[in-house]
């Protein structure tokens, strides 16, 4: 009924400004739209399922001030753009593109559509009406370095990620540094296979990283299949953006939880109090946004003290692993000793740290 | 390099090989029959979660094989009935099954998500299956020696039984077949519910073996790999198996520059951009295609009613 309304009354008017007005007006009594534009499908138990559970948080928290519509699998691409516009003219007035990729799609849609509010994860570039928000994971790969560095026989790790973009890029640095506090000779073998979401390739990837010495393989990609491989081999892993442990109960040692509610209900909240702003919001384990899944009983106490020390030193805002002097691939000093990088600098990093293998 | 390395490498690229190995021999199958179907996707979708679905509840992978086969084929046949009955167009209507299948198998996947079935791995005691040079003959899932028996049966049934001469016939020129009495339609059926059985098995291997769970769009573009590989293969099947098995080399080969593979031992290798390694599948698709058809006709012959629909004059 509303797409016949605003056809009949595109055909009257014939100007999309009018028709914009006219159209606010008749769903002012409506509830208010919110929009996700999802990267993978809300089934991946992993990245998107965290932010899905954000979205249900919105419903349940605003469900009758706010409807919230969703569009899975939304490849990173041009092909955005007709994705992210089309829920624009479904009348959201707020619409979250959660992925790093979809960051210039955003801000494309956002100048055609100054009245509807944007909000990008993970990226970085910001606009009037669009906002851009981001979740502190390296804090979290800190933990699971440290876990690594300390329960890796061989020394050599296995870190498997998607692309080469900035939140990679720091989880790789956060869990290189933290494993070679614990044993200074721990190297990382990367391995990007270029998708988020590729159950086979992500298997294959672990198979390869396992063989070539590998006896402990974190992942930066989606799915829980690594943490198959890992249990059927009998090593360890990680869960990656939520608890993975019921794929494989021995070979999950925790997991970085996503945890999107709270920042998802509060900027709801603002679209519908009228005091959204355009914000950069960078929020980690001290607001509850990176949460540490519970341990894997095979993990021995004195690793948990330490874990949980560098778990409370974030709390606390005492501690960074971003702290000089930090060394890059070929040897060169990027971070004095003492300096602690900036967030800037870590929003838009392109380096890897030294001990970490990749492929030019 | 030690030899447990390459026997390990061997088994990941024998893991990366076997699915794409199983729908390209059932599309090669279909296609000798005269139709192309480029559903391949979707019915790797729809074995996979039936496959999953099935050993879920009865616990007997066996019986979750099956499903995966009777999921395949059961898709195919509305395709089949979409083609041969009302004459639609193969390739709209394989594009149009592939989405379908995707769509339908997350739906029924929605209550199997987030669950695990017990991995079809070896039937070989452990002893065997676990050892790191024994595992290279028996460390695999029964669906690997499958897919490799089925290779020189496709091709025995292709080329020296009669029921395979028929198919080809019907493939080649449906109306001469349908004169002296072969039902060509009834052959096609057959032929394309093989091909979906097939891809229902190959889908089931990545829902039941490498990874055993249910994850939405878990095959992540297989199928149409599978699809890319009969054209490769020049619609004969012992290139079909060494197609498919450079393929998977290939694809390995990506994971292992990636990881740093080459390393220190050869760095003239590993200073190559990663990219390269990426793009040397479809790189070799080009080279393969051009290798084929500069030679003429001889190398790849597609059967001569490939794609058409049968409208006999009577």
């Amino acid at each position: 009924m509303t797409t016949l309304n605003r056809r009949s009354l595109m055909k009257a008017v014939g100007a999309a400004a009018t028709l914009s007005l006219v159209g606010t007006t008749a769903h002012a009594a409506d509830k208010v739209k919110i929009g996700f534009i999802f990267l993978g499908p809300i089934g991946d138990y992993g990245w998107t399922w965290a932010h899905n559970k954000g979205r249900e948080a919105i419903d349940a928290a605003l469900g009758d001030k706010v409807e919230t519509i969703y569009v899975e699998n939304v490849l990173e691409d041009a092909s955005a753009i007709p994705v992210i516009r089309d829920l624009a003219q479904q009348g959201c007035k707020l619409i979250f593109t959660t992925s790093y990729g979809f960051m210039d799609q955003t801000l494309t849609v956002a100048a055609e559509f100054p009245d509807v509010k944007f909000e990008h994860c993970t990226g970085f570039k910001r606009a009037d009406n669009v906002s851009t928000y981001n979740s502190k994971f390296h804090e979290g790969r800190a933990v699971l370095g440290t876990i690594a560095g300390k329960m890796s026989k061989s020394g050599t790790l296995g870190y498997l990620g998607s692309y080469k973009v900035p939140e990679v890029v720091l989880g790789v640095n956060a869990f290189a540094l933290a494993a070679q506090k614990q044993n200074p000779a721990a190297t990382v073998k990367l391995v990007l296979i270029d998708s988020w979401f590729d159950p086979p390739k992500e298997a294959a990837a672990t198979e390869t990283l396992i063989n070539l010495g590998c006896d402990i393989v974190t992942t930066h990609t989606d799915s829980p299949g690594p943490l198959q491989i890992l249990e059927q081999k009998g090593l360890y892993g990680f869960g990656q953006g939520a608890d993975m442990s019921a794929f494989a109960p021995t070979a999950h040692l925790t997991a970085i939880e996503d945890i999107w509610g709270p920042y998802y209900v509060a900027r709801a909240q603002a679209l519908v109090d009228g005091t959204w702003t355009s914000a950069d919001t960078w929020d980690g384990m001290k607001e509850g946004t990176v949460v540490i899944a519970p341990y894997n009983p095979a993990i021995p106490a004195d690793v948990v003290a330490l874990a949980d020390e560098i778990k409370a030193g974030y709390v606390a805002g005492t501690y960074d692993i971003f702290t000089g002097p930090i060394f890059d691939q070929d040897g060169v000093e990027k971070v004095k000793a003492g300096e602690v990088m900036g967030l800037e600098q870590l929003a838009t990093i392109d380096w890897f740290v030294k001990g970490v293998e990749s492929a030019s | 390099m030690s030899p447990e390395f390459i026997i390990a490498s061997i088994v990941t690229i024998i893991g990366l090989t076997t699915p794409i190995l199983l729908a390209g021999l059932g599309e090669l199958v279909t296609e000798k029959s005269g139709v192309l179907n480029l559903g391949v996707e979707g019915m790797m979708l729809m074995g996979a979660i039936c496959g999953f679905a099935a050993t879920a509840f009865t616990f007997n992978p066996w019986l979750g094989v099956i499903g995966a086969a009777a999921g395949g084929a059961l898709s195919s046949m509305l395709f089949a009935i979409l083609v041969l009955q009302l004459n639609s167009n193969q390739v709209a209507t394989g594009l149009a099954l592939s989405i379908f299948g995707t769509g339908l198998s997350s739906l029924i996947g929605q209550s199997f998500t987030g669950r695990i079935v017990p991995q079809f791995g070896s039937i070989f005691p452990d002893v065997l299956a676990k050892d790191p040079i024994w595992k290279l003959l028996f460390g695999y899932s029964p669906l690997v020696y499958f897919a490799l028996i089925m290779v020189p049966l496709t091709a025995w049934f292709l080329k020296s039984t009669r029921a395979g001469l028929i198919l080809r016939a019907v493939g080649e020129n449906d109306h001469s077949a349908h004169s002296i009495g072969y039902s060509v339609t009834g052959v096609r059926y057959a032929a394309i519910a093989f091909g979906g059985a097939m891809a229902g098995i190959g889908g089931a291997y990545f829902s039941m073996v490498i990874t055993p769970m249910w994850a939405e769009r878990m095959t992540a573009g297989r199928g149409w790999i599978a699809l890319a590989l009969v054209v490769f293969a020049g619609w004969r099947t012992g290139r079909l198996l060494a197609g498919a098995y450079f393929f998977g080399f290939l694809m390995w080969l990506e994971l292992f520059a990636k990881a740093n593979g080459f390393g220190n031992t050869m760095p003239f290798l590993q200073a190559i951009p990663s990219q390269f390694w990426a793009a040397m599948p479809y790189i070799m698709t080009v080279v393969a295609l051009t290798l084929i058809s500069s030679r003429g006709n001889v190398g790849a012959s597609a059967p001569a009613c490939l794609g058409k629909p049968f409208l006999p004059s009577t």
